[in-house]
């Protein structure tokens, strides 16, 4: 990353840490919740996510939830696992490999054909959901989000699956800016070091998946959206135009994801066009 | 025999963003105007950009004499031309804007002086707003454009009509909205009233041109058409799909309705200055809203 670049990306961690925890306790307790729940996967942003809320809300209110499929790499469980045991946080371990092996064993036969990798990973990523949401029932704690921003704006993540949350404290942090405040935090090395990887099947890392790395997306994200560079800008600063161009490609086409359903507007007073509240009006 | 003017309402569906595409599209109907014995061929609003351009504006705002503008204004040699485009200005203000081309040439451009920024409306959020009315002077008489909004304020088409304009050229992206038991939209009767008084009240053609498609699940309800200064609607265009409509109108329509009711004729603009006078000097707050 270039050292200009790099420089803007620097954040403050003591101030992004004092706004996102003051962000956690707020929302959480405007909703009327005390608690927050969220998933543990092992990685970097789950793991930042847990000690966000353990600091804003103290491990007692903050629940854990690991929801390995039989394919997870032991690494990833363990990782988790040393998040649960420093913060001391409550956990419970779900695995998901009995539905979702249910599912396809039944949609499989009845399609006539196997399910691809993409669909059997979506599929696990809403079944993490459904069952972080029916925790949420049971606990009284609001499903915390872990989509950092690089991966909102490429569209990187599971649509009413890892993307669906109550409050997302990590949305408008880069990649790289959550290494910087996972490391101030104090996640584990193990997790802070290892490649990032949605740790579908065996051996997947994200970069070999997205094809670049998340310090390149950052770079060049951060230029296209944060500074309104345009792509030929980034091309005469010696980006390269087909790395550029697959970037704003990806984050225009994924704005779908990063939108609730639309509306066929008919009436005067359409929800979401001219019914106009924010969600706290009704907190 | 009287001579007609024909003119062509291209009544169409922008593609979002995509003004390369919007452009081709422009330049394609216009052709078919032309070959159909068009005088005036007149798009939408913001018919090269997409209604809601939002953060857009800035990937697709043009300046007039981008190359992407002059290939429109260069088709105007062969049919006169009105088209809509997110205008970007010398000191990079973006203005909702509508060219009036012909003979090769920008005669005129209008910047859209009413923002609606209420309701389901940004505009004031995105774009800066212009400050004038002024007809262009047409192979075929005077012509005024607003730009859908604008139409809905009576100073608009008063100032036109008052400087001569004999065509009030509305291009418009106005979204179908308030359906009920009524046959049209509620939006549109609104439309179909008001553009019915302005062309009796000036005693002028009403073109208006109202694009179709849907912008997230916002659709624009078309209807384009020309009201004759009877109040009449001479051209009507589907609702809800693309068409390219035809109107053959009499231009001395107008010359009668100016005999018959001459209600411009009566017009006292001192008293409308003297009264706007006193009014802007006021105290603040007094006499005004």
């Amino acid at each position: 990353m270039r050292p200009d670049i790099q420089r803007k990306l620097h954040v403050n961690t003591d101030l992004a840490t004092a706004v996102l925890t003051a962000f956690i306790r707020e929302e959480v307790e405007k909703a009327g919740f005390h608690r927050v729940i969220l998933g543990l996967s092992g990685g970097i942003d789950s793991a930042l996510a847990a000690y966000l809320a353990v600091r804003a809300l103290g491990p007692q209110a903050v629940i854990t939830v690991l929801l390995p499929y039989r394919t997870s790499s032991p690494a990833s469980v363990r990782d988790a696992q040393a998040v649960v045991d420093d913060l001391g946080v409550t956990s419970l371990t779900v695995p998901i490999t009995g539905p979702v092996d249910a599912y396809f064993a039944t949609i499989d036969e009845l399609l006539g054909s196997a399910a691809p990798p993409l669909r059997r990973g979506n599929r696990m990523a809403r079944e993490r959901m459904c069952t972080l949401y029916d925790l949420s029932a049971h606990f009284e704690a609001l499903v915390l989000g872990t989509s950092n921003k690089t991966e909102l704006l490429l569209g990187y993540g599971t649509q009413f699956g890892d993307m669906a949350s109550a409050l997302n404290p990590l949305g408008d942090l880069y990649k790289c800016q959550v290494r910087q405040l996972a490391a101030a935090l104090g996640v584990p090395r193990s997790i802070l070091e290892k490649p990032p990887s949605a740790d579908l099947w065996a051996d997947q890392t994200d970069e070999r998946e997205l094809g670049f790395t998340y310090d390149d997306a950052d770079e060049v994200l951060y230029q296209l959206i944060d500074l309104r560079l345009s792509p030929a800008d980034l091309v005469a600063r010696g980006y390269d135009a087909a790395f550029v161009q697959r970037l704003v490609q990806r984050v225009a086409r994924n704005q779908y994801k990063r939108k609730p359903p639309i509306i066929a507007k008919l009436s005067g007073r359409t929800i979401g066009v001219d019914f106009r509240y924010l969600r706290d009006w009704g907190l | 025999m009287t001579q007609h003017i024909r003119v062509a309402l291209g009544q169409l569906r922008p593609a979002l963003g995509d003004v390369a595409a919007n452009v081709e599209k422009h330049l394609s109907w216009l052709e078919q105007a032309r070959s159909g014995g068009a005088d005036v061929v007149v798009f939408p609003e913001l018919g090269l950009t997409g209604y809601q351009v939002q953060d857009l504006t800035l990937e697709v705002a043009r300046p007039l004499d981008h190359p992407d503008i002059l290939r429109l204004v260069q088709a105007s040699r062969a049919v006169d031309v009105v088209f809509s485009f997110v205008e970007e200005s010398p000191a990079h203000l973006y203005y909702v804007a509508s060219v009036y081309a012909a003979g090769g040439e920008v005669q005129a451009v209008h910047r859209k002086v009413y923002l609606p920024t209420y309701g389901m409306f940004d505009e004031g959020r995105y774009f800066a707003a212009g400050r004038d009315f002024q007809p262009v002077t047409a192979k075929y008489g005077r012509a005024g454009m607003m730009i859908c909004e604008d139409a809905w304020h009576v100073s608009s088409p008063y100032l036109l009509a008052m400087q001569g304009a004999t065509w009030l050229l509305v291009p418009a992206a106005s979204p179908a909205r308030t359906v009920t038991e009524q046959e049209a939209f509620g939006s549109q009767a609104f439309w179909r009233q008001l553009l019915q008084v302005y062309a009796q009240l000036f005693g002028a053609y009403v073109v208006f041109v109202n694009r179709v498609g849907f912008e997230d699940g916002i659709s624009f309800f078309g209807s384009s058409g020309v009201v004759a200064p009877t109040g009449e609607w001479v051209a009507e265009a589907p609702a809800l799909t693309e068409a390219l409509a035809w109107a053959d109108v009499d231009p001395a329509a107008v010359r009668r309705a100016r005999f018959t009711t001459p209600l411009l004729r009566d017009e006292k603009v001192d008293v409308l200055v003297r009264g706007l006078t006193r009014l802007m000097a006021g105290p603040a707050g007094e006499g005004r809203l």
